[in-house]
């Protein structure tokens, strides 16, 4: 079964060290590679405010790592991490399908607007200082208020 | 106020309506009530993803209350409107938005 993609998003106590990251890392890593996945990717967000507190915590260590691998890797992740003190929450979102998604309508506005263009007589891309010009930041304010309820 | 105009004023001045100056001031009122067109956020941008990790992009489409802005408030449309519900509960559940706040 060709891999899937999943996106582990965890949050440590804020007064973890670096260390203790690291080693959290390493767990997981040492989980990922023993039931055959790779981790593609680790991204520490670094201290951030909770939205709401968790426990005794106000603040957290986001860590986010992307993660190729089955579904069973997953769950067992998951099942771990539950189990862990350290994690105060995670989350597990499965990413690759909404990627493609994301890809081919990309892919399919852009090779419309190439076609459009070309029918009308012009370059398949958009040349610098063609057309209107930018209409300034204040277009995106009219579209939408967001205060009103 | 650009909208919700015609909410606001329709219970009060109802009770009262032979006063005169009540009623002028709701026809001052309703007069200029333009309601700009609304457009989707995510379809004039050109936005595909909407991502639960994105809080400046979500951020907007949660009011202080912590509840998800409608979309007829919004303007936003059916399909980003779901794409929106899943990112806002998704961010909700590792904290980088609120459920609810006092």
């Amino acid at each position: 079964m060709a891999d899937r993609q999943y996106e582990l998003l965890y949050i440590l106590p804020p007064d973890s060290t670096e260390q203790q990251v690291a080693e959290l890392h390493e767990q997981i890593a040492s989980v990922v590679s023993r039931l055959n996945g790779q981790i593609e990717k680790t991204d520490n967000w670094g201290r951030r405010r909770l939205a709401y507190e968790i426990g005794p915590h106000k603040e957290g260590v986001y860590v986010l790592e992307l993660i190729n691998g089955s579904g069973d890797l997953m769950k067992e992740l998951d099942r771990r991490l539950r189990v862990l003190d350290q994690v105060v929450r995670h989350i597990v979102v499965r990413v690759d399908e909404e990627k493609k998604v994301v890809d081919r309508t990309r892919t399919k506005r852009q090779s419309e607007s190439e076609r459009r263009r070309v029918k009308r007589g012009l370059p398949p891309v958009r040349q610098p200082g063609e057309g209107r010009q930018a209409e300034g930041d204040d277009g995106d304010d009219d579209r939408f208020d967001g205060g009103e309820v | 106020m650009p909208f919700g105009q015609g909410r606001s004023g329709g219970r009060g001045g109802r009770g009262s309506r032979g006063d005169k100056k009540d009623k002028d001031k709701q026809q001052g009122q309703r007069r200029p009530m333009f309601r700009r067109r609304k457009v989707c956020k995510f379809c004039a941008d050109k936005i595909d993803d909407i991502n639960y990790k994105d809080v400046k992009l979500i951020g907007p489409f949660v009011p202080e209350r912590g509840k998800i802005l409608p979309r007829r408030i919004s303007g936003t449309c059916a399909m980003h409107q779901r794409k929106l519900q899943t990112a806002i509960k998704r961010a909700r559940q590792i904290a980088l938005i609120p459920y609810v706040t006092e």
